[in-house]
């Protein structure tokens, strides 16, 4: 491509699809692309395929070797992310130094924002447990346990890219049969155990269900190995949000820690002159004809103003 | 004894649904923090999965059941309707921040004729898509195809008084049209640039009635230069001279003012000059060490091929039986290498 916009689009359905991948106000949602290194082991074959049928319809998962690394040249990542459209992205490889290697990662405007590279210490496939599973497209529950996903910097952000690589679509209602699936993250011994449950509802005698749950895998145990995070500046360039989006201040509004809501009011100076009081006939103004009494009429319309 | 009974019932009631409670309730140390408008809990609590009774499996089901009960808990806790013979529950706005996927989008910067448009208070007026076509008689687009008043589709042109008889009007008017519409081109790539702080790209020349000496040669220089090999190869006239004015002229920083990029330039500079990765330009050093090679083959080959001289006629057709490598040997070596080399980007392309 030239130049965005320099080369004009000939049909309408071209220009349609230019138009759905401009920037917009409010975006659609990520999607990811799913690859493999130029080696990969049956793990991470395995992997990839199962991490593809938890995100399906938002994913494409790539069939052929693409070599790469991604933590020393990520051009060709960035190639592929302006080719579909895609801003996040899970590469897996096996090599010696590093076996069974899967790397998250997202992007922002194209370039590399974070990435995190999680060896896998131990793996079973979502077809090793037999159990039934969950339709596709599910919206999962996401759950992060363990305090280094509060304290440590570098989990805080890899909370926060797995919360945006599996969560799903964002929507307004949420069907309370439909809440199906959990991801449970738990960082602990320094590992992080990721595993995937079937929640089954059953009945407590109250409103709220009584959960089981039933495990549908993939699970994995992870080691945190290489990680690249976002320079400060980035991550807030990343974050800014448009300024039509902003909720508009209101003023002279505010609430208090309990939810009071206070308001300031600016009155006008009253006018003394007109206040109404009470009516009564020893403080009735005499109209002015009256008290001038045999002097020049005066126009009615007055003295009515004059009360 | 009435009273009696009716404690009895109370405290029994209570139990009921202490019991009930019981197995929805789980206690933690330290509260969940929840984001429930992405179905999302934080555990701050730290997870012990070491326990001598039971293995780790187990334990991390009970964590991730006891978290999701609370999760659960939160959900259900929101205002539920029906719709559709299914219960919904309206979700709040998700509160955890997430990075966008591309820079919010920018409006797009006014175009020359915007601005002059702007300046002047020339505002822009609706106008009706159809007008009364008086010909045919009848309401027409005022553009496009089956347009009113469409000068196109005359078959007749009265030559005006002035002009020479013989000119062709059709092909004047389409000419004419042609070039309106190229103007346009130019003019909205002349506002992109423009608008991104590119050059703006030159016109070359348009010819007019009087030309000066000056122009006739920029004209010829814009001329040679405007061909595949940016004039490498033109021939010249014997005694022409070179372009004038043409070529970079060096610029030098200002001495005083601009400290910023200045101190930009020499952080990048011992950036460089502190990194421990050599610079290397990769494709001229596997350049080289490839011509190195094969220039060593070659030597290589010419010492031994001066002591089997005598046999060079048959050579040919015993290389092709023998070894591979024969006389035709390092040409196709060479070939195929420098094509698996050279096109690595071919990769990219495929998925």
């Amino acid at each position: 491509m030239a130049q965005d916009g320099v080369v004009k689009p000939k049909t309408k359905r071209s220009k349609r699809f230019l138009q759905s991948r401009e920037p917009k106000l409010v975006e659609d949602l990520k999607n990811a692309m799913i690859m493999k290194g130029g080696n990969t082991s049956d793990t991470v074959t395995q992997a990839l395929k199962d991490i593809y049928a938890l995100k399906k319809p938002n994913a494409v998962l790539y069939k052929k070797k693409n070599i790469m690394r991604p933590f020393e040249d990520s051009t060709s990542l960035e190639f592929f992310s302006k080719k579909t459209d895609c801003s996040l992205f899970l590469f897996g490889s096996h090599n010696k130094k590093r076996p069974n290697n899967l790397v998250f990662g997202r992007l922002f405007d194209f370039h590399v924002l974070d990435m995190f590279e999680l060896g896998i210490e131990k793996f079973k496939s979502l077809k090793d447990v037999k159990n039934e599973k969950c339709p596709e497209g599910t919206k999962p529950m996401l759950v992060f346990a363990g305090e280094l996903f509060n304290t440590d910097n570098e989990l805080v952000r890899l909370r926060n890219a797995l919360t945006d690589f599996f969560r799903g679509p964002a929507v307004p209602a949420v069907r309370l049969a439909g809440l199906e699936h959990i991801l449970h993250f738990t960082a602990a011994d320094g590992k992080i155990y990721m595993r995937s449950y079937r929640v089954l509802l059953k009945k407590s005698g109250c409103r709220t269900p009584r959960i089981e749950l039933e495990e549908i895998g993939p699970s994995f145990d992870f080691v945190l190995r290489r990680t690249h995070l976002a320079s400060d500046d980035l991550y807030k360039t990343a974050h800014r949000q448009p300024k039509a989006l902003k909720p508009k201040k209101k003023k002279n509004v505010s609430h208090d820690a309990f939810g009071t809501k206070y308001g300031r009011l600016h009155m006008q100076k009253q006018n003394l002159d007109k206040l109404q009081t009470r009516k009564m006939k020893g403080l009735r103004k005499r109209s002015r004809a009256a008290v001038t009494e045999n002097g020049e009429p005066t126009p009615p319309k007055r003295a009515r103003t004059g009360k | 004894m009435a009273a009696c009974s009716v404690e009895d019932v109370l405290a029994k009631a209570e139990r009921e649904e202490a019991e009930k409670l019981k197995s929805i309730a789980v206690t933690k140390e330290l509260e969940l923090e929840f984001d429930v408008g992405n179905l999302l809990a934080l555990d701050k609590n730290p997870a012990v999965l070491r326990d001598p009774h039971r293995d780790r499996e187990e334990l991390l089901r009970a964590l991730a059941r006891d978290n999701a009960q609370l999760l659960v808990n939160e959900i259900w806790k929101l205002p539920a309707e029906r719709a559709d013979d299914v219960l919904v529950v309206k979700l709040p706005e998700p509160s955890t921040r997430l990075p966008r996927e591309k820079p919010p989008p920018k409006a797009r910067p006014p175009t020359k004729w915007e601005q002059f448009a702007k300046l002047k208070g020339i505002q822009k007026k609706k106008k009706t898509n159809l007008v009364w076509d008086e010909v045919h008689k009848e309401w027409r687009r005022r553009w496009g195809y089956k347009r009113a008043k469409d000068d196109t589709k005359e078959w007749l042109i009265e030559v005006p008084e002035t002009t020479d008889p013989n000119e062709d009007q059709f092909a004047k008017r389409n000419k004419a049209k042609k070039e309106r519409v190229a103007k346009n081109e130019f003019n909205r790539l002349r506002n992109i640039a423009r608008a991104t702080k590119t050059k703006v790209p030159g016109v070359g020349l348009a010819p007019r009635a009087q030309q000066s000496k000056n122009e006739l040669a920029q004209a010829i220089s814009v001329a040679k230069t405007a061909t595949a090999s940016v004039g490498k190869f033109q021939e010249r006239l014997p005694k022409e001279k070179g372009p004038k004015n043409t070529g970079k002229k060096r610029k030098f920083q200002p001495l005083l003012g601009d400290f910023s990029s200045e101190k930009q330039k020499q952080l990048e500079l011992l950036k460089v000059l502190e990194s421990k990765r050599p610079r290397v330009d990769i494709t001229k050093a596997v350049n080289k060490q490839m011509r190195e090679e094969e220039e060593e083959e070659g030597r290589a080959r010419r010492s031994r091929g001066v002591g089997k001289k005598g046999r060079g006629g048959k050579g040919i057709a015993a290389g092709g039986k023998g070894k591979g490598k024969g006389s035709k040997g390092p040409k196709g070596g060479k070939g195929s290498k420098g094509g698996k080399g050279r096109n690595p980007r071919m990769k990219q392309g495929k998925r």
